[in-house]
């Protein structure tokens, strides 16, 4: 008896297909705290984890809730934090520690809008760049945008199976109108969903060298507690660990795979999804929630006759660039439609080679209506 | 000729540079002092964990041959939590300095040893950050010249004692750097105790701390722990005084409380047997 797998049809919101798809990947750590709108995540994961087995711990801050998880991954576990605007801004200086200690470790963005407290009950897309961006020294993240209750559930799955692959933190940045979203999830059946588990180490603990990586740049990881008796440091380390801050070799090549075992990867981790790209003049980019609006009215806008296509991006980062710079070359024009002030929309014209790019932005927590796309659209061409 | 190998050399970790602490410095001497609990113990080495945060203090993890983890700054204790939650069968160590564990990460200590997870804290109070450079901190005395309060301090330093009791740690002790063999005992009953235990180790800071209080050489601070530090005989941390006359050493709180790991996995077992004795795979509304 699977209790971590409710194999079964639901009529759930984002939030909590969201934790159920963590329990699926196999998740069985969960350190959060209270903030709207990412609470019901917590509060479902406080009633399901003892019944896998699984912990749930709420603390005193987001700077904690991160801080835990990664201490419980590098103990072994699938570890989680959820989270939303404010509480995001708290991880940032551990989401670097993630990356220089390779944690794997997911975690969720229900997206709200900003600055500061802004509009706790309304939904945005305006951390896209927090997320790429948001802690000091460079480097490369995964995430994923949700567009629908079934994606929070079939995603979160995506951003363990990644977290544990290439030893990064993975995000879930889902808008609260996604989180907050109502409607119907399947949950499969256990066999029917894939699983990636972290690369363990195969050598006598003696040899074990914790930042060596293999050829694919990724370093099998030893647990706490199982003897190997390593040290992870935050600090600029040599392949076994130990602090080496002053020599520009190491850090530059620590640096370098840090960022080069996920763009060597970008191919696979990439995930789009197109709509009528193959003749379109003007091709709307859209993701999250957006993309629904966005999918509408690209359909409404091919029956007037006009052609146009959608590229949903699954996957915000790694952002596609290969993948927009080849669309600009047959395209007379993008329209890039998100709920903030232009954060994506800045990867596209980078991307762009040949074509023009026009932007509809979104604030306030409304979703752009299919209508306001489509009038945009006429305008654009 | 075989080489003299120091009977606790198989606690170090090989390969690290030569030690980041400057000669006289005492965090060397609790690091010594850990060693010598771990062994006295007869602890196994691969079922210890080390965590510290940023700062002088918190080189100590890497310098033991255990799994260690080095953590952003302030940040040990909940590092610390979420490894022990996770294997609570593992004993989990904080060792950091004062600036660390109690200005930028207070709000950690707190909660750890309110909870009563089982991880042990030692904290090497050296009342000030020597790492860059001798700034005034949290347990920094009144009146004390730093480089940031270069007019004497005006700000009322915490009492780590008297902090750790009112939270609720189950054991509770200061030494100074001095008393070298309290320190090993007090380490060995922080090891060996089930709940949140604490371990303040008044430490010296010549480089930073000492030299611009007129005790410019290691042997003036440790002459100056020795005139000004009482033991006290009573689990009272209402006698826990701490000023740079009277330091007040001892053990203050010794009690027990249910451990937070064994609650929580006393919750699990028996919502797991409730949903077995019920037939049930959830009782979980998706």
């Amino acid at each position: 008896m699977r209790r971590d797998v409710l194999t079964g049809s639901y009529f759930t919101l984002g939030d909590i297909a969201c934790a159920e798809g963590a329990l699926a990947a196999g998740c069985r750590y969960f350190a959060g705290y209270p903030i709207t709108p990412a609470t019901e995540i917590a509060e479902h994961m406080a009633r399901r984890m003892p019944e896998v087995g699984g912990i749930y711990i709420q603390m005193e801050d987001e700077i904690a809730s991160i801080a835990s998880a990664i201490g419980a991954s590098y103990a072994g576990m699938k570890a989680m934090t959820a989270t939303s605007g404010p509480g995001f801004s708290l991880m940032q200086e551990n989401i670097g520690l993630a990356v220089m200690t390779e944690a794997p470790l997911v975690i969720v963005n229900v997206m709200r809008g900003g600055p500061s407290t802004g509009q706790p009950t309304r939904g945005g897309q305006q951390d896209v760049m927090q997320t790429k961006w948001g802690s000091h020294g460079d480097y490369e993240v995964i995430a994923f945008a949700p567009s629908s209750v079934q994606e929070m559930f079939d995603l979160t799955i995506e951003a363990f199976n990644c977290a544990e692959r290439f030893r990064c933190p993975t995000f879930v940045l889902a808008e609260e109108n996604v989180g907050h979203l109502r409607e119907k999830l399947v949950i499969p059946e256990p066999h029917e969903i894939k699983l990636v588990e972290r690369k363990r180490p195969k050598c006598d603990p003696k040899e074990y060298a914790p930042f060596k990586p293999d050829e694919d740049l990724i370093p099998p990881m030893a647990h706490f507690g199982e003897g190997f008796r390593f040290y992870a440091t935050g600090l600029t380390h040599n392949e076994r660990g130990l602090p080496r801050t002053v020599d520009p070799d190491i850090h530059a090549k620590l640096v370098r795979r840090l960022n080069e075992k996920i763009r060597r990867h970008a191919k696979e981790i990439i995930r789009v999804e197109k709509l009528y790209l193959d003749d379109a003049d003007i091709c709307v980019v859209a993701y999250g929630i957006v993309s629904r609006s966005a999918a509408s009215a690209v359909r409404a806008a091919r029956e007037m006759g006009i052609k146009a296509g959608l590229l949903k991006l699954v996957t915000v980062w790694p952002f596609p660039s290969d993948e927009v710079s080849r669309l600009s070359e047959g395209i007379k024009r993008f329209l890039v439609c998100e709920m903030n002030e232009g954060q994506i929309v800045r990867e596209v014209e980078r991307c762009n080679k040949c074509s023009k790019v026009s932007f509809l932005p979104k604030l306030g927590g409304e979703i752009h209506t299919p209508k306001e796309i489509l009038s945009a659209m006429r305008a654009a061409l | 000729m075989s080489r003299l190998v120091h009977p606790l050399e198989k606690f170090v970790r090989p390969g690290m540079e030569t030690r980041i602490w400057c000669s006289g410095c005492s965090d060397g001497i609790v690091l010594n002092e850990f060693l010598r609990a771990i062994d006295e113990l007869g602890l196994d080495m691969s079922k210890i964990v080390v965590v510290s945060g940023i700062g002088c203090a918190g080189r100590a993890s890497g310098y033991i041959n255990v799994d260690a983890f080095h953590a952003t700054h302030g940040r040990a204790i909940p590092v610390a939590i979420g490894i022990k939650v996770a294997k609570p069968e593992l004993n989990v160590v904080v060792i950091s300095g004062d600036g660390d564990l109690f200005s930028i990460g207070g709000n950690h200590f707190l909660h750890a040893a309110r909870r009563n997870v089982g991880i042990k804290v030692i904290c090497i109070n050296n009342f000030n950050y020597g790492m860059t450079g001798g700034q005034s901190g949290p347990t920094t005395p009144m009146g004390a010249f730093l480089t940031t309060t270069p007019y004497g301090n005006i700000e009322n330093p915490l009492n780590l004692v008297q902090l750790a009791a009112a939270v609720g740690a189950t054991y509770v002790a200061r030494w100074t750097a001095f008393h070298v063999r309290r320190i090993k005992e007090s380490m060995k009953k922080a090891l060996t105790k089930k709940g949140f235990a604490f371990i303040e180790v008044v430490g010296i800071c010549p480089e930073q701390y000492g030299r611009r209080h007129k005790m410019p050489r290691p042997i003036d601070m440790m002459i100056w722990l020795k005139k000004n530090s009482v033991i006290s005989r009573e689990l009272d941390p209402s006698k826990a005084e701490l000023t740079p006359e009277r330091i007040v050493v001892g053990e203050f709180v010794d009690a027990e409380r249910p451990e937070y790991t064994e609650l929580m996995r006393g919750q699990i077992n028996s919502i797991i047997e409730g949903l077995e004795k019920e037939g049930k795979v959830s009782d979980v509304e998706i």
